[in-house]
């Protein structure tokens, strides 16, 4: 496995060689700072901390700041474990998009943006009631019944209800890197990834 | 937006086309290709839009076509344009001429603007 933290620049679109349009994200990824390599013997499982972003050197605890000036960064504000990291790397190198070539698959992780309390219809698709059968009214986006009375006579869990909705880590598989400038540290993936402009994610394979 | 600008400056590949904008009538010369044989077809028009920035900047024409009105959108950027030729500049007093899709016969002219070559040097 290997990895890369980023920020979603936002998205355009460029034309592949028969001139159709691929849309794609646009994402700054890296240069990220190996910050702790953990080990089987020590930590029981293999994975490589990397960090990305500036962060202020007031905004920071003691103890994160210890831990940074092991490495030898300034501190980062996005901190990531990538397991069983692929390249051999040691604390304090640097990952760039050198990793991925273009061409390749990967997954994009990124943290979905919130929609706040909403119904029925837009958290789980479902499809109202409408107003236009059985003498209903008023209840176009209603969720229906719960559960029958009888029985079970209660609610089951886990029923699709209204509330939170967004906000989630989300996880886009099998994404195709169209194309990388190694001296901007961008990365262009075809199609969509989640979160707004400027959050974190992460691009791995 | 500096990083998206920056990718369109290293990809976007900048063609020449004559200045147009809304109210003109041109012609665009599209490639076709139909299996691994290619074509060119020629759409000729009214520009009614010209939409967008970089290398997403797009440009939409209409045409009334056996009595149907036809509409395309090409990206300025698109290799599958060969060529822009400009017939008319229309006189138009606004950038999107959508009112134009409700106006058939006599009123869906578009009045040709005079050059005025004083004006264009000053």
């Amino acid at each position: 496995m290997k990895g890369i933290i980023g920020k979603k620049i936002g998205m355009t679109s460029i034309y592949d060689a028969q001139g159709k349009i691929i849309p794609c994200t646009v994402i700054e990824a890296g240069p990220c700072v190996v910050t702790q390599v953990k080990t089987q013997d020590k930590d029981g499982y293999e994975a490589l901390q990397i960090g990305f972003g500036a962060k202020k050197e007031k905004n920071t605890t003691k103890a994160l700041k210890g831990h940074f000036a092991k490495s030898g960064t300034p501190p980062k504000r996005k901190v990531v474990e990538i397991r069983n990291f692929a390249a051999d790397k040691n604390i304090g190198d640097l990952i760039t998009t050198e990793i991925f070539a273009e061409g390749e698959k990967v997954d994009v992780v990124g943290t979905s943006k919130g929609r706040g309390f909403q119904g029925v219809i837009k958290r789980h698709g479902f499809g109202g009631i409408g107003m236009k059968h059985h003498g209903q009214h008023d209840r176009e986006r209603a969720p229906g019944s719960l559960g029958g009375s009888s029985y079970p006579s209660r609610v089951f869990k886990g029923l699709r209800m209204a509330g939170r909705m967004g906000n989630d880590r989300v996880k886009i598989k099998n994404l195709k890197i169209v194309k990388i400038f190694s001296d901007k540290n961008l990365i262009l993936v075809n199609g969509n990834v989640p979160g707004a402009k400027g959050s974190f994610v992460i691009i791995e394979n | 937006m500096d990083a998206i600008k920056y990718v369109h400056e290293q990809l976007g590949a900048k063609k020449e086309f004559p200045k147009f904008k809304a109210g003109d009538n041109i012609t665009v010369n599209y490639k076709i290709i139909e299996g691994n044989k290619e074509r060119i077809q020629a759409f000729k028009g009214d520009v009614i839009q010209i939409k967008g920035s970089g290398s997403t900047k797009t440009f939409t024409v209409r045409k009334v076509s056996n009595g149907v009105g036809v509409e395309r959108i090409f990206p300025f950027s698109s290799p599958n344009i060969d060529s822009v030729e400009f017939h008319k500049a229309g006189r138009v007093r606004r950038a999107r001429i959508f009112y134009q899709r409700e106006l058939v016969g006599k009123k869906a002219r578009i009045k040709e603007k005079r050059y005025n070559a004083e004006k264009a040097e000053a």
